[in-house]
C-alpha cells in the first residue's frame, strides 16, 4: 500500500461553510448563494451517481438544495462537519427516490449494475476536487474486492444491504460485516476524524 | 437482533443501506450505545468523501431556480438544546425526546403565533410521534390538531407555561419549560377546574425542566387548569395552594 497523503484531514470547504450556514439559518439568502457555490457540485454528483438520469437529478438536487435552506436552523455542528450534514441529506433523498415503488419497477438488471462504476473519469476543472477524487480512488484499491464492491453499490447506486447481497450472491451478514469493515478501512486510509 | 449483531450495523447505516424497520431498531440501539454512535459519526463523514469524490458541476440554470425557490420557502425553527439532550435510558430517553421535541415546536407556535408553519410542525411532531408510544401519539394529535388552541402565562418562580386544548380531540396538553425541580418527595399534579372542583390530570416527571404533558383525562367540561406541588404519588385533591391557575381556550 502506497503511503497515505492528507491533503487535508476534513474537506476543504469545511470551516467556512459552517460559518456561512449560521447566518444561512438566521434567514440571509447571500450566505446562501455562497453555500450553494460550494456544496452544488457535490450535491449533484452525489444523486446523479445514485439516479442516473440526469433530469431526474437536478430535480432531486434541487429539493436537496431548497432543503438545506429549510433546514440551516437544525444543523448541529456538534454531529458532523457541515459538508457531511449535506451530503447526507442528498445521499438519502436520492436514495429515497431510487427506492420508490416507481424507480424500483424500472431498475437496471444485475449486469448494469455491476458493470458501472462511479465517474471518477470525469474531468474537473477544480484541482481540490480532483485531489478528492484521487485520494478516495487510491484508498478504494486498499479494499478487498468484495468490501469495495459491497461499499461502493451501496453508496453509489443506493442499494440496501439485502440488496447487495442478492446481486453479489454472498450471505446477508458477511455483507454488514463487509460494509462496516471495508468503510473503516476507508476512513483510516482518507484520515478521517469526527 | 441481538446487540452484537446491532452493533456490525453502523457501516450499514452509515451507507443508509438499510431499510427502515432495521434502522429504526438501530437508531433504538444508537440512542443507548455511545461507541456505535461514535462509529457511525466517522462512518457517515467517510461515506461523506466518497459523495465529494464524484462532485460535478450543475450548469447556472439549476442555481437560478434554487436562489428563486428559497425567497418562497419558509425555514424551520431551530431545534433548541433540548433536542440533543440525552438522559436515561432506552425507550424513556427516546420517548422524552419526543415529548421535548414536540413542546419546543409547540411552544415556538404558540409563542411565535405563526400560522404558516403550523402544518409542517404538525408533520413533523406527528412523524416524531410515530416512533414513539401511543401517549405520545396522541399528543401530538392536540398539538396538531385543526382547533388546537392555546393559553400561556408564567407560573409562580418564573417558569414558562402554555396550555394546548383540542376540543375535538377532547385532550389537552401542558407544556412547560424552565420549572424548577420539586422540592425533595414532592411532584408537579396537574389538574382540571370544573368550575371550582379539581379532577387530577396526572403528574409530571420530576426530573424534567421542560416537557410536553397530555394532560389525564378528558377536558369534558373544564374551564380552566392548574398546577400544584403534591406529595410523592400524588393527592386526590390539591393540598397546596397553585402555582398556577390558567383558564382553557375557549
Amino acid at each position: 500500500m502506497r503511503e497515505a497523503v492528507h491533503i487535508s484531514g476534513a474537506p476543504s470547504p469545511g470551516p467556512d461553510l459552517q460559518e456561512l450556514l449560521v447566518l444561512v439559518a438566521r434567514g440571509d439568502q447571500n450566505a446562501f448563494a455562497k453555500v450553494y457555490d460550494a456544496v452544488c457540485g457535490p450535491v449533484l454528483g452525489l444523486v446523479r451517481s445514485v439516479l442516473r438520469d440526469p433530469a431526474q437529478s437536478e430535480e432531486v438536487a434541487q429539493e436537496v438544495l431548497v432543503e438545506v435552506w429549510r433546514t440551516a436552523p437544525r444543523f448541529q455542528p456538534a454531529r458532523g462537519s457541515a459538508m457531511n450534514w449535506v451530503l447526507t441529506l442528498a445521499h438519502h433523498r436520492a436514495v429515497d427516490r431510487v427506492r420508490s415503488a416507481e424507480a424500483a419497477s424500472a431498475r437496471e438488471h444485475k449486469a448494469a449494475l455491476l458493470d458501472r462504476t462511479p465517474d471518477f473519469d470525469e474531468v474537473s476543472e477544480q484541482v481540490e476536487t480532483r485531489l478528492e477524487r484521487e485520494q478516495v480512488r487510491r484508498c478504494l484499491r486498499t479494499l478487498s474486492e468484495l468490501q469495495r464492491q459491497s461499499v461502493t453499490l451501496a453508496y453509489y447506486r443506493g442499494l440496501t444491504y439485502r440488496e447487495v447481497s442478492e446481486l453479489l450472491s454472498v450471505p446477508l451478514g458477511t455483507i454488514k460485516t463487509r460494509l462496516r469493515d471495508g468503510l473503516i478501512r476507508m476512513r483510516d486510509c482518507l484520515g478521517v476524524n469526527a | 437482533m441481538s446487540t452484537a449483531e446491532l452493533h456490525t450495523l453502523t457501516g450499514a447505516y452509515a451507507l443508509h443501506a438499510l431499510p427502515d424497520d432495521e434502522r429504526q431498531e438501530f437508531e433504538r440501539h444508537l440512542g443507548m450505545c455511545e461507541a456505535c454512535s461514535q462509529e457511525v459519526r466517522e462512518l457517515s463523514a467517510t461515506a461523506a468523501r466518497l459523495g465529494l469524490a464524484v462532485s460535478r458541476r450543475p450548469g447556472p440554470a439549476l442555481r437560478d431556480r434554487v436562489l428563486s425557490e428559497i425567497t418562497t420557502v419558509r425555514q424551520e425553527p431551530p431545534s433548541h438544546g433540548a433536542l440533543s439532550r440525552s438522559t436515561g435510558t432506552g425507550n424513556r430517553a427516546r420517548r422524552r425526546t419526543s415529548f421535548v421535541l414536540a413542546a419546543c415546536i409547540a411552544a415556538s407556535a404558540a409563542f411565535g403565533g405563526v400560522a404558516v408553519w403550523q402544518n409542517q410542525v404538525a408533520q413533523d411532531a406527528r412523524q416524531e410521534a410515530n416512533r414513539a408510544d401511543e401517549r405520545s401519539e396522541q399528543l401530538a394529535q392536540v398539538l396538531a390538531a385543526p382547533d388546537a388552541r392555546t393559553t400561556s402565562g408564567t407560573l409562580k418562580g418564573g417558569a414558562r407555561g402554555t396550555v394546548v386544548v383540542s376540543r375535538g380531540e377532547n385532550r389537552a396538553v401542558f407544556l412547560t419549560s424552565g420549572m424548577e425541580q420539586p422540592p425533595a418527595g414532592k411532584v408537579y399534579q396537574l389538574w382540571f377546574d370544573e368550575g371550582g372542583t379539581m379532577r387530577s390530570a396526572g403528574l409530571m416527571d420530576p426530573s424534567a425542566a421542560s416537557e410536553a404533558v397530555l394532560m389525564d383525562g378528558e377536558v369534558a367540561g373544564a374551564s380552566g387548569m392548574g398546577i400544584t406541588v403534591e406529595p410523592v404519588g400524588g393527592s386526590e385533591q390539591p393540598t397546596s395552594a397553585p402555582l398556577a391557575l390558567m383558564s382553557l381556550p375557549a
